[in-house]
């Protein structure tokens, strides 16, 4: 069903949300990034439509609603231990475009149906809500019509911004109701998406592992600084590290921790007896890539990538993974005419 | 021929070693200036310069080789430069009203440089505008992050940038960049305690290096922009040394009451009998000890609540 609201109707609609979930949508921090005086958009609870931040694509993708940077699994003492609390007392509507929804698949998937499911994960999976943001165009780095990411309908409403209306397509039957009740416009609304990327991929059909060999990774060893920025953004990471901490002034009573990890970050393929693999940054940017554009789809059907872009856009060293994925394919004739 | 070299200096020209020659100092605060001012320069320096610009050590621009008649066209023309770089003026079209207080100068600063803690340029226009014009020997310098690439420390006010880093624990990932930054970059200020960075805020300069290195954006700059104040660095004959820290995590309005209290202070101070009646405010200091310069400066201050000031201060340097 389509709606057209004007923006008091669109923050009744958002203040009526409220009562049930915590709403998440990327915002501006000001003075919030890495350099002074410039701007951080990365995923916050908002009250009003106001605060959304629909002219730009989001540094940090809304992963963090669903699986945050740093979460309390549980608290020990000697003899007992007690569980973290969820982190979030209600629901969630999440505000998202339709590369992160597809994130959102393949979240599900890594902490679902990838052996036992996460508890952790489920908790705050559970009652959420999304809504997508349509795309009118690509923003910069964007690749998302060639991974297939820029169409999505798993969505319980869906926003378009325009001047100053909103329009809703809305599939949730309890959603409608609340917009039913409020002064709106009814009409027929399809989601905005693009069609067209700047940037544009091609994965080779026949990409394999023996890919690796090839020296197209060599260059990132000096290139890549291994920083993690890469992963941190990307929606589709799920790789996470444990800390077990015991409280300073009380070394027998403490908490575990679990939080994010990158492969791109030194420390993430230590093994017990000082062992460590992939040392090289070009190894890991291999790992990376292969993971994202070749292995993951061997397991699910599909890629891991979406195409999002984010990684592109925040590199400091300027590597851009797309580019890197359209390596590939001379990198197959290398490692074949190596054969 | 009969010039007043004294009017003349005070005009912003110079007395040259070619006899009936002087040289136009432009004043460009902060170094920065649009383009389009450049080629008003190059005309002057074509018409009545010897067709050559020397770019100074304050980041102004000296147009050689004038002949002293020429400096009332000099003047009129330069209006356009001066009124575009809103330098304040007494009378439009006469040139520069003094030049005792020199060109403000700064590192290139945040619109530009990823280091920077703040708009260096701004900040010294803001300078710019109170201070000038005025007679009295001050050099001022300001430098975006303590790298102190404007080398702020030979002046006589040195404001290096410094932001307070906040870390939201909860977007922390125990990742090493900010601890390896400070460490190998910076003041080895911070270490890990429980997976997570701790802030030794004694060693802390504010550099940055920890927001800068963070992916994640668990560290972030504060709202507030935060400034160290050095004084009384200086080159020359007697006693050539580095400016000392006064204030650490001082703000903008502070350095600017401060520095115009200076200028109350030197009025009081200065000796008269010093040749051209011209002693710079480091000596005066020297004279009067620093307790008493302490009193003039922080007249009517009011210090952030994290602002640290040294007292007291002790200069090093070569004495001749």
């Amino acid at each position: 069903m389509g709606y057209q609201l004007n923006v008091q109707g669109f923050n009744a609609l958002l203040s009526e949300l409220s009562q049930e979930y915590l709403i998440y949508a990327p915002k501006c921090y000001p003075g919030g990034n890495t350099f002074s005086d410039t701007d951080c958009i990365r995923y916050g609870e908002i009250r009003r439509a106001e605060e959304i931040v629909f002219d730009r694509k989001s540094d940090y993708s809304f992963k963090e609603v669903l699986f945050p940077v740093s979460e309390t699994l549980f608290y020990f003492t000697e003899e007992h231990v007690k569980e973290g609390d969820c982190p979030r007392k209600k629901g969630a509507v999440i505000f998202l475009r339709s590369c992160d929804l597809h994130g959102v698949k393949n979240l599900d998937e890594m902490f679902g149906g990838n052996g036992p499911s996460d508890y952790y994960y489920q908790r705050l999976r559970e009652n959420v809500k999304f809504v997508l943001m349509g795309c009118s165009a690509a923003f910069e780095n964007c690749f998302c019509v060639d991974m297939g990411s820029n169409v999505s309908e798993d969505y319980d409403f869906s926003v378009d911004k325009k001047d100053d209306f909103y329009y809703l397509d809305c599939k949730d039957k309890e959603i409608g109701e609340i917009i039913s009740g409020l002064p709106h416009g009814e009409m027929e609304v399809c989601p905005e998406h693009v069609t067209q990327t700047k940037v544009q991929v091609r994965i080779p059909e026949n990409l394999d592992a023996s890919v690796a060999k090839s020296t197209m990774w060599d260059e990132y060893d000096n290139r890549c600084i291994a920083c993690g920025r890469c992963n941190f953004v990307c929606p589709t990471c799920t790789c996470f590290t444990m800390q077990d901490l015991f409280y300073t002034d009380n070394g027998k009573a403490g908490e575990r921790r679990r939080v994010w990890a990158s492969c791109m970050v030194d420390g993430y393929t230590d093994v017990a007896g000082g062992g460590s693999y992939r040392k090289k940054n070009g190894e890991r940017m291999r790992f990376k890539v292969l993971h994202k554009v070749l292995d993951y789809k061997q397991r699910n059907g599909h890629h891991m990538c979406v195409g999002c872009g984010r990684c592109d856009d925040i590199c400091p060293e300027y590597i851009s993974f797309s580019n890197c994925i359209n390596k590939l394919e001379k990198a197959m004739e290398e490692v074949s005419g190596n054969e | 021929m009969d010039v007043n070299t004294k009017k003349l200096k005070k005009n912003a020209f110079r007395v040259t070693k070619e006899r009936g020659l002087t040289a136009s100092r432009v004043r460009v605060p902060g170094g920065n200036l649009d383009a389009r001012y450049l080629s008003l320069l190059q005309e002057i320096a074509e018409k009545y310069g010897n067709g050559t610009v020397h770019i100074t050590n304050r980041q102004g621009f000296e147009i050689p080789g004038i002949p002293f008649e020429q400096m009332p066209r000099v003047n009129e023309m330069l209006q356009p430069v001066i009124e575009g770089l809103n330098i304040n003026q007494e009378e439009p079209g006469k040139g520069y009203p003094a030049s005792g207080t020199r060109n403000i100068t700064a590192c290139i600063g945040n619109r530009v440089c990823p280091f920077a803690c703040y708009d260096t340029t701004a900040f010294a226009k803001r300078i710019e505008k109170a201070v000038f014009p005025n007679d009295l020997h001050f050099k001022i310098a300001l430098t975006g992050c303590p790298n102190d690439c404007a080398k702020v420390r030979m002046h006589d006010f040195g404001i290096i940038g410094m932001t307070e880093p906040h870390l939201d624990p909860q977007r922390c990932v125990n990742c090493q960049a900010c601890v390896k930054a400070c460490r190998q970059k910076s003041v080895q200020a911070l270490e890990t305690v429980n997976y997570r960075p701790q802030r030794n805020t004694e060693k802390c300069i504010g550099c940055g290096e920890c927001v800068i290195n963070c992916p994640t954006r668990a560290w972030t700059r504060s709202d507030k922009k935060y400034y160290r104040l050095t004084l009384f660095g200086r080159s020359g004959k007697k006693n050539p040394r580095l400016g000392e820290d006064f204030i650490k995590w001082a703000d903008e309005d502070s350095i600017v009451k401060i520095i115009l209290n200076t200028y109350d202070y030197v009025k009081k101070y200065i000796n008269l009998q010093a040749p051209g009646g011209k002693e710079h405010i480091g000596y005066i200091v020297d004279r009067t000890g620093f307790e008493e310069y302490k009193k003039w400066a922080l007249k009517d201050v009011t210090l952030p609540e994290i602002a640290e000031v040294s007292t007291p201060m002790y200069w090093k340097g070569i004495k001749y």
